[in-house]
């Protein structure tokens, strides 16, 4: 496929897509209107016509691969398929052309869908309140950590450590440390679960939290999480979902039945809102009642009338993460997808993801190593190292091939503690036709690594870019358009 | 109905293949006291259609800005948004593609995002950008974060008048990091440049203001910039990014960090969210500064790509030591303001600036000029401004009173600006026409004459 020139190389001085109405009101002279404001001179932004606007972003479209072309199969990012029924509905007028300042009078509708969606969300984590403010899982983690901190600083004790398995996504530790915690890491045990033993040791009276993702990133469920919440409980801490995997559990468990204390969820995982190349997300939390009073404000309340109002002030609230209330139109989708799916549909959501995970896990059990025995949930982790070792294939250059079979590659080298790990999450939308095929290519490509292990390390061989210098990226920073003449600053 | 494909067929021959004899037996790690005792109280499943019906009718209980004639702006705005935005951002492509970790096959998404970060630099003045944050509140909190790590002071310095709501946000960040929020005051519209001077400390890492402000006057850029470079502190200004296509950029003042929203390049209001944030800062703070960044490079054929780069500063490598938490951004919303920018062109964006800025002073000479309202702050303004009400009537009562008329009077400052409790922000954009403008005028007037 032919290079797509950036849209600054296409510009010819002049040109413009777009019609601006002419001014309808008496016009003044802007040096009246702004005295005494220096006014901008140059604006180098690009000059097209639509046309060219049109083409340039359907040939980026082109290059870029997504669920809708096909297997997306990225550990722990739940790529499912995103209802078009759903992107239809968010682009309502009466819901994408809504003032946020606007009197409750004029948003009933907004207001009981976000009171909906947050008690179905509640209900589903078996918790007692939610909010859609947080705009994504790390701010949702953000803020699960600010409102354990604003606890204990409310009931004035001093705990200063969260625990966190080294299993768990790096947003956990870095959300940790935003709020001033100590992290401490907790070792896996030899089944892929947190190891009993460290944790025991590791919990004392500077405990304020563990953050636990359940299932696991091995895509192993915690069956000692009874135990597990029983005891950082016993030690005066609260537990922390990360509900990243929600995926595998929804409809079948709740965190909050497990002794959750608060978790997180991904709207834009678990509950199908697409992910657009990296956002917008919304990463919603449901809090049990120790923590309720620390949710942020406002919160929606339903009056006794039946209709719905903002509560604005609350005493013990962390306070505001996001301006208004979070992501709106996202919260629209979530909310369309519960509706369409209920209770019965979100099981099935869940078994259908395992099934589908264990049937990719079975198929290539006897081609690649898998370092955990037991039966995975949602994802499976496998390691390359065999192909590693012997022939010097790193799940890199299986990632890679894997895109001239046509395939988005699992996530690699994460969890951290599997070496030449290779995340798989097929979700519960894909079809045994499609697991199939993925799983024959990734059965080729072992054998590739065998008989043609150059052609594995040199791959992608039909992308529209081969491997990318990431050394020459960062040394020869180049990360904006120049115009011919610009005066490039240095780093000092 | 769940979007899962498999036959019954299908299910047998998988079993089969895993050796378990049903699905139950895959979820025989629950310990049976943490699985499901009761279905869940959620309504049932909807078919398309019905809930779509359901969908609009929800949508029916709200007033849209179609449906009234809207002065609100506050910091989400009503600009007109080419069809041509949504007919590219929402293709599948780009919807419904991850976070472009796997460059091969995601050139698209990172050379919009490397177009999104130039535009950015271009409109702001400054050397780089990085590919999006939640909003304008959250950009800013990240960039007083950034502030206090860089310089190891703990004391930030903040402007009565930016957005309330973002000041609410940094207070809430900066409480969790322990660091110490300082405001200064806003006497007449502005921000009081000599208290901003007194307030700066040893333990002052940076000051924060916006511009236009939230009141919505343009604040004196080299007054502040001056003081923040004399004290030696770091200046971090939050800016309408549409205003910018008529004033002077703030890197042309030299401050350190220009964040803010860009909602109104190609995004809907939708009710306060999803937005777009962008930050921006200068080349010395390549190594702090949070969030994604695209960088151009080439593959070993010499062939031009796109990737993500300075990845070390980020959560997923270097965990509890990332210069900032964020991962998900705002890719999509990124995307629809770069074609957004793209249609429009330098001429399009100026002409939109021109309109308002026209359309929003016509308005202040209308409602200025009606028998008990007063037009109390006197500095340039670009889109919003504050309207008076005589104090014989209620401010809330008033803007009902324009409800019933269909016009959406403007933000009651009441709350966030006791000062200013007998005041509406109003905000009149390209969208808003004559016609519109003198509808709302004479509203107002018939109003205050008697018409309660």
């Amino acid at each position: 496929m032919k290079e797509e020139p950036l849209i600054f190389e296409k510009s010819v001085p002049g040109r413009t897509g777009a019609t601006i109405p002419t001014c309808d009101v008496p016009e003044q002279p802007i040096r009246d209107l702004l005295p005494g404001v220096q006014l901008r001179e140059a604006l180098p932004l690009p000059e097209l016509s639509e046309l060219d606007v049109v083409r340039h972003y359907t040939r980026l479209s082109h290059r870029n691969y997504a669920i809708d072309l096909g297997f997306y199969p990225l550990g722990s990012c739940t790529m499912k398929y995103n209802p078009k029924a759903h992107e239809a509905i968010a682009r309502l007028p009466g819901l994408t052309r809504l003032h946020p300042m606007q009197d409750v009078a004029q948003v009933q509708g907004a207001l009981a869908l976000i009171y909906a969606v947050e008690g179905a969300l509640a209900e589903i984590a078996g918790l007692e309140a939610a909010t859609i403010q947080p705009a994504a899982g790390a701010h949702g983690e953000l803020l699960s950590m600010m409102m354990i901190r604003a606890h204990y600083q409310s009931h004035g004790m001093e705990r200063t450590v969260v625990l966190i398995p080294d299993s768990a996504h790096g947003t956990n530790p870095a959300s940790a440390a935003r709020c001033g915690f100590t992290v401490r890491s907790l070792p896996t045990d030899s089944r892929g679960l947190t190891d009993m033993q460290a944790l025991k040791a590791g919990l004392s009276e500077q405990t304020a939290a563990l953050m636990l993702t359940n299932p696991n990133t091995l895509g192993l469920f915690e069956s000692e999480v009874l135990e597990i919440c029983r005891l950082v409980h016993e030690a005066g801490g609260l537990v922390y979902c990360d509900g990243a995997n929600m995926n595998a559990i929804v409809g079948k468990a709740r965190p909050g039945d497990m002794g959750f204390d608060v978790m997180h969820f991904n709207l834009h995982k678990t509950f199908s809102t697409p992910h657009g190349g990296g956002g917008p997300g919304c990463g919603a939390i449901a809090v049990g009642k120790t923590l309720a009073p620390y949710l942020p404000m406002p919160r929606v309340t339903r009056l006794s009338t039946g209709s719905y109002d903002w509560i604005r002030v609350g005493d013990h609230s962390v306070g505001r993460i996001h301006t208004f209330y979070g992501a709106f139109l996202v919260a629209v989708r979530a909310y369309a997808y519960l509706r369409t799916l209920g209770f019965e549909g979100l099981r099935e959501v869940a078994e259908t993801a395992v099934l589908n995970a264990n049937y990719v896990r079975a198929r290539l059990a006897s081609h690649y190593h898998i370092p955990y025995p037991e039966r995975c949930m949602h994802e499976v982790v496998l390691s390359t190292s065999k192909q590693r070792s012997k022939n010097g294939v790193k799940a890199l250059d299986i990632s890679k091939r894997l895109m001239d079979y046509g395939f988005h590659p699992p996530t690699n080298y994460f969890p951290l503690i599997v070496p030449e790990a290779m995340m798989i999450e097929p979700t519960e939308t894909e079809s045994k036709e499609t697991l199939d095929a993925f799983c024959d290519a990734m059965i080729a490509i072992a054998e590739e690594a065998e008989t043609d292990p150059e052609l594995v390390k040199n791959a992608p061989h039909s992308t529209v870019v081969g491997r990318l210098d990431e050394t020459a990226a960062v040394k020869q920073l180049d990360v904006r358009w120049r115009n011919v003449g610009d005066t490039v600053p240095t780093d000092s | 109905m769940s979007y899962t494909p498999h036959t019954d067929a299908d299910r047998a021959a998988m079993l089969e293949v895993i050796g378990v004899p049903s699905i139950d037996e895959l979820f025989c790690s629950l310990p049976i006291d943490a699985r499901l005792k009761q279905p869940l109280s959620l309504p049932s499943g909807m078919d398309e259609a019905t809930l779509g019906r359901h969908m609009r009718e929800l949508a029916r209980a709200n007033t849209s800005t179609d449906e009234a004639i809207s002065f609100l702006g506050a910091g989400v705005y009503d600009h007109h948004v080419p069809a041509v935005v949504d007919a590219l951002a929402s293709r599948g492509e780009f919807a419904t593609a991850y976070t472009p970790y796997q460059p091969e096959l995601s050139q698209g998404m990172l050379q919009a995002i490397y177009e999104f970060q130039s535009l950015i630099c271009i409109l702001t003045g400054m050397d780089l950008a990085n590919a999006s944050m939640y909003d304008g509140a959250t950009a800013m909190a990240e960039a007083a974060l950034m502030c206090v790590d860089m310089t190891g002071r703990r004391r930030v310095v903040v402007s009565r008048t930016v957005h309330p709501h973002y000041r609410q946000v940094l207070r809430t960040y900066l409480k969790a990091a322990d660091a110490c929020y300082v405001e200064i005051g806003c006497g007449d519209g502005r921000s009081d440049l000599a208290e901003l001077h007194n307030a700066i400390a040893m333990e002052t890492a940076a000051v924060l203001v916006q511009s236009p402000n939230f009141l919505g006057v343009i604040e004196d850029l080299h007054g502040i910039s001056g003081i923040c470079r004399d004290r030696g502190v770091q200046s971090v200004i939050a800016v309408d990014p549409h205003s910018l296509a008529l004033l002077e950029p703030p890197g042309a003042y030299g401050f350190d960090v220009v964040v803010g929203e860009a909602q109104s390049f190609g995004c809907p209001m939708g009710f306060g969210g999803p937005l777009l944030g962008f930050f921006a800062c200068r080349q010395n703070l390549i190594r702090r500064f949070p969030g994604r960044i695209v960088g151009r490079t080439h593959d070993s054929e010499g062939r031009r790509g796109f990737t993500m780069t300075l990845r070390t500063r980020e959560q997923d490598i270097r965990r509890e030591r990332a210069t900032s938490n964020i991962c998900t951004n705002e890719a999509l919303l990124a995307l629809a303001a770069t074609i957004h920018l793209a249609a429009l062109g330098p001429e399009g964006l100026k002409g939109v600036a021109h309109l308002c800025l026209q359309k929003a002073h016509y308005a202040a000479g209308l409602l200025g000029a009606i028998p008990g309202i007063g037009i109390p702050i006197q500095h340039p303004f670009f889109k919003e401004f504050v309207i008076r009400i005589d104090t014989r009537f209620a401010v809330p009562d008033i803007s009902r009173a324009l409800r019933d008329r269909g016009i959406i009077g403007g933000f009651w400052l009441g709350e966030a600006y006791p000062e200013y409790h007998d005041c509406l922000l109003v905000c009149v954009t390209e969208n808003r026409s004559r016609a519109d403008i003198e509808n709302f005028a004479a509203s107002l007037a018939d109003i205050m004459a008697g018409g309660l």
